[in-house]
């Protein structure tokens, strides 16, 4: 972690959504830092509020979600109650997102260069000449092939992977301090995938970017970033460097998730996983005290309790949980 | 069990500006043997013909031309009453359980209607029947009453296993079973599907793109791109020692979930070329680091190497 002031700091966030009647909490108070340059991951299963984390860091939870409470800076400015202008000096500025489905975060009609185009004269005052020089280069520094001519060509006309190759030109158009990729690569086949994270590594390296990288998969965390954040229905459970977090997963969640994967280290072709039983809960049917505890099995009384608290367990990792002892 | 030989499928499509005729290669030459018992892991990258194999496989699609033959019969030549009887022994599974299931009707009747069509059971019995698969699918006897958007992602598609085995069948051809579900709710289904297969003796087609499932459940694998065969293998050989220059890079672009096994994986350069306009040559030619002087223009055949494995390659064998 940085000693200064980190690049991304989120304190307690907490984000609902408001339905009729009823409110649906998606995110219950995340603490997240993201250090300059740093590459973190954030993990885990579907509706676990990792991408309304990533949205709310670009204020962009609409209707009817609101950021309930809780604190994003970035490099020390608060960004929750900022007004839109303002926040959308912020968003492609100094952060930049790349979504899963390259094709739905492509404006259809418009052509690739307006778009690319589009992304910088929102934030700099450019010649068109300027303007072209650099959507080039962009297309160029991402890899692809015959930048000049892809200027005019409209999303539907490319391929998965060189649509997701447009994205994160886009995204990284303004030199951004921070990346956020939100499932970059999992709309796309294994072998494109692996060419668009090695895309993203080598960006990262060269423009000094941190990168969030959100996903499911346990797989790409491993191969791709320094740090990693799990998530289980709106809470971080637990949190470590890469290394440390597979080498002893502490949190009996992390510890399910990564038996639940053939291919994890200790699991042999052939034998049964050692899956989690039971479903991830919804939103709003989340258990009191540990929202793990009716799936676990180390679960006692008084993990009914109390929520515990994201504690240090060994040096630099961090679990919620009971059950877990600390050695620090 | 099955036996494929030079089974092609190529749909007529119109494209471009001016819809010009083309053809779609979408499965072109395939040799292939699915014994009985084994489980047998066709996989592929989008558009690579896994799907359509599959659908051959199943009778849904005629092959433009080779045999299908199921049990030493070929699928079209049988007669009706030979058609009702693959229908029952031969089974299937879909990827998404949102879609694939009947809103309407409630799970007894989901697990239910392959017993009554093929007149396995009724009344009581049907009911009973129905509760103990859904038991051995891991559901509780009250789901037989609910409807299928009471139930998550992998409950629905248990209620799709249970279905597929009500008519007890000698085969299961599963397209991407897992897919759509979350790793840990993935992990429950996969269990199943083995235990499944060890009770009652199952021969499982297994459609996925996810090589770290398919190292975990097959025994054979073969691997398919633009629409042939490249490499066939015992799982375990073809994991420790791909073949085929393309099932290298391949396994080489899978995420490792092991940051102590951390690589830089050789990247294939550029993207699948189009079925309508394949390469002429080996298919894989123009992304292959290996490629040498025939590879161009002749088409290299999947030729035995070895025991058990098979690959289409100029450079091997």
């Amino acid at each position: 972690m940085t000693r200064a002031e980190p690049l991304l700091q989120i304190e307690n966030l907490q984000v609902s959504f408001f339905l009729p009647g009823v409110e649906v909490p998606a995110v219950r108070g995340l603490d997240l830092v993201v250090g300059a340059g740093e590459t973190v991951g954030l993990v885990g299963e579907s509706g676990c509020g990792k991408s309304v984390t990533a949205l709310s860091v670009l204020g962009l939870v609409g209707d009817p979600g609101r950021v309930k409470a809780g604190s994003i800076r970035l490099g020390g400015r608060e960004l929750v109650g900022l007004a839109p202008r303002e926040l959308r000096a912020v968003r492609g500025r100094q952060v930049g997102m790349v979504f899963q489905e390259p094709m739905t975060s492509l404006n259809p009609v418009f052509t690739v260069g307006y778009q690319l185009a589009e992304a910088l004269t929102t934030h700099f005052d450019l010649s068109r000449q300027e303007v072209r020089d650099r959507c080039v280069g962009l297309l160029r520094e991402v890899g692809i092939p015959a930048p000049e001519d892809r200027l005019g060509a409209y999303p539907a006309q490319l391929s998965g992977g060189l649509r997701q190759r447009v994205m994160i030109a886009m995204a990284v158009a303004c030199r951004p301090r921070l990346l956020l990729a939100d499932e970059p690569t999992t709309a796309l086949d294994v072998t494109i995938q692996a060419q668009i994270m090695g895309l993203l590594a080598r960006l990262r390296r060269e423009l000094g970017m941190a990168v969030l990288l959100i996903t499911h998969d346990l797989g790409l965390v491993a191969q791709n970033v320094g740090r990693v954040v799990v998530m289980y229905a709106g809470h971080a459970v637990e949190e470590a460097a890469t290394a440390d977090l597979f080498a002893e997963p502490l949190h009996p969640y992390t510890r399910g998730l990564l038996g639940s994967i053939p291919g994890a280290p200790g699991t042999r072709p052939g034998d049964r996983l050692r899956a989690i039983p039971g479903n991830v809960p919804h939103p709003t049917r989340v258990p009191s005290g540990c929202p793990f505890r009716d799936r676990c099995d180390l679960a006692v009384d008084a993990c009914a309790d109390t929520l515990p608290e994201l504690e240090p367990k060994r040096p630099g990792h961090r679990a919620r949980c009971l059950r877990v002892d600390r050695r620090v | 069990m099955f036996e494929l030989e030079a089974v092609t499928r190529h749909y007529a499509v119109r494209q471009g500006p001016f819809r010009t005729r083309a053809v779609l290669r979408a499965v072109d030459g395939v040799d292939l043997a699915v014994h009985a018992g084994e489980t047998l892991s066709l996989v592929g990258e989008s558009g690579c013909g896994k799907s359509t194999l599959a659908r051959l496989v199943l009778r849904l699609e005629r092959p433009t031309s080779g045999r299908v033959r199921y049990r030493g019969q070929d699928l079209w030549e049988m007669d009706r009453d030979a058609v009702r009887r693959f229908r029952r022994e031969v089974q299937m599974v879909f990827q998404d359980p949102y879609a694939s299931l009947n809103p309407r009707m409630r799970v007894a009747q989901i697990v239910g209607e392959g017993l009554a069509i093929h007149g396995l059971a009724r009344g009581a019995e049907r009911d009973a029947r129905v509760r103990e698969l859904l038991e051995q699918v891991g559901l509780p006897p009250e789901a037989a009453g609910a409807y299928p958007h009471e139930f998550s992602g992998g409950q629905r598609q248990r209620v799709g296993i249970a279905r597929a085995l009500a008519v007890e069948p000698r085969v299961v051809v599963a397209d991407e079973p897992v897919s759509a579900l979350d790793v840990s709710v993935q992990a429950q289904i996969l269990n199943l599907l083995q235990g499944l297969r060890e009770d009652r003796g199952l021969t499982y087609l297994f459609i996925s793109h996810d090589l770290r499932v398919v190292e975990h459940i097959s025994d054979r694998v073969a691997v398919m791109y633009l629409g042939r065969l490249v490499e066939l293998a015992p799982a375990a050989d073809l994991f420790r020692e791909p073949l085929h220059p393309y099932t290298r890079a391949l396994l080489d672009a899978v995420p490792v979930p092991d940051p102590d096994r951390r690589r830089e994986p050789r990247v294939l350069e550029g993207d699948v070329p189009s079925p309508i306009a394949p390469p002429p040559g080996c298919p894989f030619h123009p992304r292959c680091p290996d490629r040498f002087e025939p590879c161009d223009h002749r088409v290299p055949e999947l030729r035995p190497t070895g025991t058990a494995r098979a690959v289409a390659c100029h450079r091997c064998g």
